[in-house]
């Protein structure tokens, strides 16, 4: 580059920095503008943002490498983010692949020539019910096929933008086709339930709480025995209420959009058609905690719904459901701002999501202390999943008695499930906890179902023999993710994925993790080599549990749960795979020298 | 004041007394008994990642040093679950990175090592995974041996919270976490010296500083005459 060109730019990422009111806690925002601006964010580039945010380039350089949709190398105008997840692959992701190789004429991990394109694999991005699905531009597309996949790189390199593409395709249902959304996801939501879905007017659940104390609110929410959504059931009650107990000037409220186990989109069709809801039990929550400021942590691979989204929280306002003295509550001021995430799983778990919030690596923190005692920015914090809130704003609304009428025994309530794979109806359901997992399977039209994952990839794996079992906190715990098999399908390419999954999105902060979780990774290739012997089995089962028993948050922890789960209930499948003898070479020669021997016109010589 | 209320613990039966506040690490180093650890060191705060002081306090596993010390807790330290995981997570750590103890500068006085010794390790259960490491010898007189990190982050948290200066980092996610010196130009860009608290920091070989290495003999090293936590475990009295 130029001086001229250096200082140019270096005056609009100054600018960039500026919209942010050049503040390090918001060192996401600004990378993730300096990336859709120039497609990458260069050594160059993190030098200025240090610059201008004060603080050293490390920092910086450290949260680009951090984020998956961040970059230090150029993608392309049109970057192309195709799913992996397990069931994207079922659903034919690999020939989609070749098809967008072979139209952009280039491999995956590869930008082309003309700075058009680049291809590039990414973690579940919630369209599960959908597959295999992309996000071509930052904009998804849905149910893709080989043709498909060429038509939108050819279209694109004539001159068409993604969002012209969609247009053509056809809008999705419900507010998928909001002027502001403009999107071809589709909500798949099957089930309307009572609860999450049932007839409510915007205002009546603030309305009513702030006719309430603070202390009345979250004794309704403990009546209800409502707990935490996103697969761990803490008490939610009790967490709103160790927030407000915990002394300080300021309390904030987070709601987790992060969701990012594979197979769970309850919180898509939730953002997409219910998100007053959501944006009415954080204002709930904030009444009852004593905040005055609410943070959505939406995920990059959500972002499509954030000028949608903006709206609806300006409506709010516009309302007297945000703001200054919310719903006429004199001394109530709430309001809510919207946290983009920059890809990773990680940013899921409660801590590392208040860490992302504050411009930093998602990394989790120790624990203790707890969020709800010194999370963001020190102060007090309640992070709540999506489907919580919604559901905490229900039971102030109809009461936390009526809340608990639904569901069994320590899990009252529904539970919004997202059920995918092998089924006649893959969508979003809401049913009451405690169903069974074989009633579930005969409402999406997956009788014939041979295996079922229920929580996604840190959950459990299960077969016909565990499907009376429930869903709900003290038997199948899920977030919403339930992944059907097929009779054909081969349990041990779900678990390889599975294992990738969770080598990719380590954060790498702890040793048994970052580690363990490779180590895991490349035995099950070598059992799926065939190389595989009744060792690796004991040493994955014992490699698995000391992972578990030693990691620092739930991802390590959960993190052998796809080879411990399936050890246990499909030995059969591994033992079929495994060769009898203790010790095998994890090494083939013949194998090795096979493109040796094809090159030569030789054939290797066995004894 | 509640802070200086003494409290009752027990480590593998041994009855200890410490203050409400303290982390299970500090309180067992008070009552002399040793906890193996690697990213702890006394005047930074705790990091928790080697979780190589993992210990089983009322029956859950916790980090010793990021966990606080409780009333009555009762504390398995020395139990073969817990070595076992001890040892597992220290191979993990040779098989990690590239550790050519023999002709390493800080043999004798490595942590690792130290540990892996004290813990009776052989040969590590996982696979080596010999990875390509870097090594940043741009400054005159402190070299970074990326093969040789275990990536504690002793010296980014020494700088930051002793020297006061954040010129090392984290850079990269999962198996890729690699500590960096805050410069295009390498640890040669950055306000380093061979006295900074961040360099002292390294408890492997991977910050050394030039012109230092093999003045001691073998015999007379750190570690030569008594296994690591020795000078923790002197200071049991009964």
């Amino acid at each position: 580059m130029t001086a001229m060109d250096t200082k140019t730019l270096a005056g609009e990422i100054k600018a960039i920095a500026n919209t942010e009111d050049n503040r390090r806690t918001r060192l996401i925002n600004v990378v993730r503008k300096v990336q859709l601006s120039y497609g990458h964010v260069s050594q160059e580039m993190v030098g200025m943002i240090a610059e201008a945010l004060g603080i050293e380039r490390v920092e910086v350089e450290g949260v680009v490498s951090f984020y998956h949709f961040l970059s230090g190398k150029p993608v392309g105008r049109f970057p192309v983010y195709l799913n992996t997840s397990a069931v994207s692959e079922m659903m034919g992701m690999s020939e989609v692949a070749d098809a967008f190789e072979k139209a952009a004429g280039i491999r995956f991990g590869e930008t082309s020539g003309d700075g058009l394109f680049s291809l590039q694999y990414t973690s579940c991005i919630g369209m599960n019910d959908q597959e295999p699905a992309a996000l071509v531009g930052g904009v998804p597309f849905t149910s893709l096929t080989a043709e498909r996949a060429t038509e939108i790189i050819t279209a694109l390199k004539s001159g068409n933008t993604p969002a012209e593409l969609v247009e053509k395709y056809g809008y999705g249902d419900g507010n998928n086709a909001n002027e502001l959304v403009r999107s071809m996801v589709n909500n798949n939501l099957r089930k309307r339930g009572d609860i999450l879905f049932g007839e409510r007017e915007n205002g009546a659940a603030i309305r009513k709480a702030v006719a309430m104390t603070p202390d009345e609110v979250i004794t309704e929410v403990k009546t209800s025995k409502l707990r935490g959504r996103g697969g761990a059931g803490f008490p939610t009650g009790m967490k709103w209420d160790f927030c407000r107990r915990a002394e300080s000037e300021k309390h904030f409220v987070f709601c987790n959009a992060d969701e990012g186990e594979p197979g769970t989109f309850t919180n898509r069709v939730m953002l997409t058609e219910i998100p007053d809801l959501v944006f009415e039990g954080m204002t709930v929550a904030g009444y009852a905690i004593g905040s005055h400021k609410g943070i959505l942590y939406l995920r990059e691979e959500y972002i499509y719904l954030l000028e949608y989204l903006e709206d609806v929280l300006e409506k709010r306002r516009q309302a007297g459901l945000l703001g200054k003295a919310v719903a006429g509550r004199k001394g109530f001021d709430f309001d809510i701002r919207i946290q983009p995430g920059a890809g990773a799983y990680i940013c899921g778990e409660e801590s590392a999501l208040i860490n992302s919030s504050e411009g930093k690596r998602g990394e989790p923190r120790d624990r203790p202390p707890f969020p709800v005692v010194s999370g963001y920015m020190g102060h007090p914090t309640l992070v709540n999943n999506v489907e919580t809130l919604a559901a905490a704003a229900r039971v102030i609304e109809q009461g936390g008695e009526w809340f608990a009428s639904y569901g069994s025994g320590e899990s009252s309530g529904t539970k919004l499930l997202s059920i995918s794979g092998d089924c006649q109806k893959p969508g979003v359901y809401e049913l009451p906890m405690g169903m069974t997992v074989r009633v579930a399977l005969q409402v999406v039209g997956a009788q014939d179902a041979a295996a079922v994952q229920v929580g996604g990839p840190s959950g459990t794996f299960i077969g016909e023999e565990h499907f009376d079992r429930k869903i709900c906190y003290d038997d199948l715990g899920t977030g919403g993710a339930m992944m059907v098999f097929g009779p054909r399908r081969d349990i041990l390419e779900t678990v390889l994925n599975f294992a990738r999954f969770f080598e990719d999105e380590s954060c790498g902060w702890c040793v048994p993790c970052r580690v363990g979780t490779g180590l895991m990774h490349a035995k099950i290739k070598k059992i799926m080599a065939g190389n595989g012997t009744r060792t690796d089995l004991e040493e994955m089962e014992s490699w698995g549990r000391s992972i578990a028993a030693a990691s620092r948050c739930g991802l390590g922890q959960s993190a052998a749960n796809p080879e411990l789960t399936t050890l246990a209930n499909f030995r059969k499948v591994y033992e079929e795979r495994i060769k009898e003898d203790e010790y095998l070479t994890g090494f083939d020669l013949e194998r090795a020298v096979e493109d040796a021997c094809e090159a030569t016109g030789r054939t290797a010589i066995h004894e | 004041m509640m802070t200086s209320e003494k409290i009752t613990f027990y480590i593998d039966e041994i009855e200890c007394t410490a203050t409400q506040g303290q982390s299970i690490l500090e309180a067992a180093d008070e009552n002399g008994v040793y906890i193996p650890r690697l990213c702890h060191q006394p005047d930074l705060l705790p990091g928790g990642s080697c979780r190589v002081c993992t210990v089983s306090a009322n029956g859950r596993n916790q980090a010793a040093c990021t966990t606080p010390v409780a009333n009555d807790m009762i504390i398995e330290n020395g139990s073969e679950e817990i070595l076992d995981l001890r040892r597992a997570v220290i191979e993990m750590l040779f098989i990690e990175g590239n550790h050519y103890c023999p002709m390493c500068e800080r043999s004798g006085n490595c942590e690792l090592q130290a540990i892996a010794y004290r813990l009776k390790i052989l040969a590590p259960r996982f696979p080596f995974m010999f990875p390509s490491r870097k090594l940043d010898a741009t400054h005159p007189g402190i070299f970074i041996d990326g093969n040789r990190c275990i990536q504690c982050g002793r010296c980014v948290r020494a700088a930051q919270q002793i020297d006061k200066k954040p010129i090392l980092g984290f850079i990269g996610r999962g198996g890729a976490v690699r500590i960096k010196a805050s410069s295009t130009e390498g640890l040669k860009g950055v306000d380093i010296s061979p006295d900074d608290a961040c360099v002292k920091a390294c408890p492997v070989g991977a910050i050394i500083v030039k012109d230092t290495a093999y003045r001691k003999p073998i015999g007379e090293r750190m570690f030569d005459k008594q296994p690591i936590g020795s000078e923790i475990e002197a200071r049991r009295t009964s």
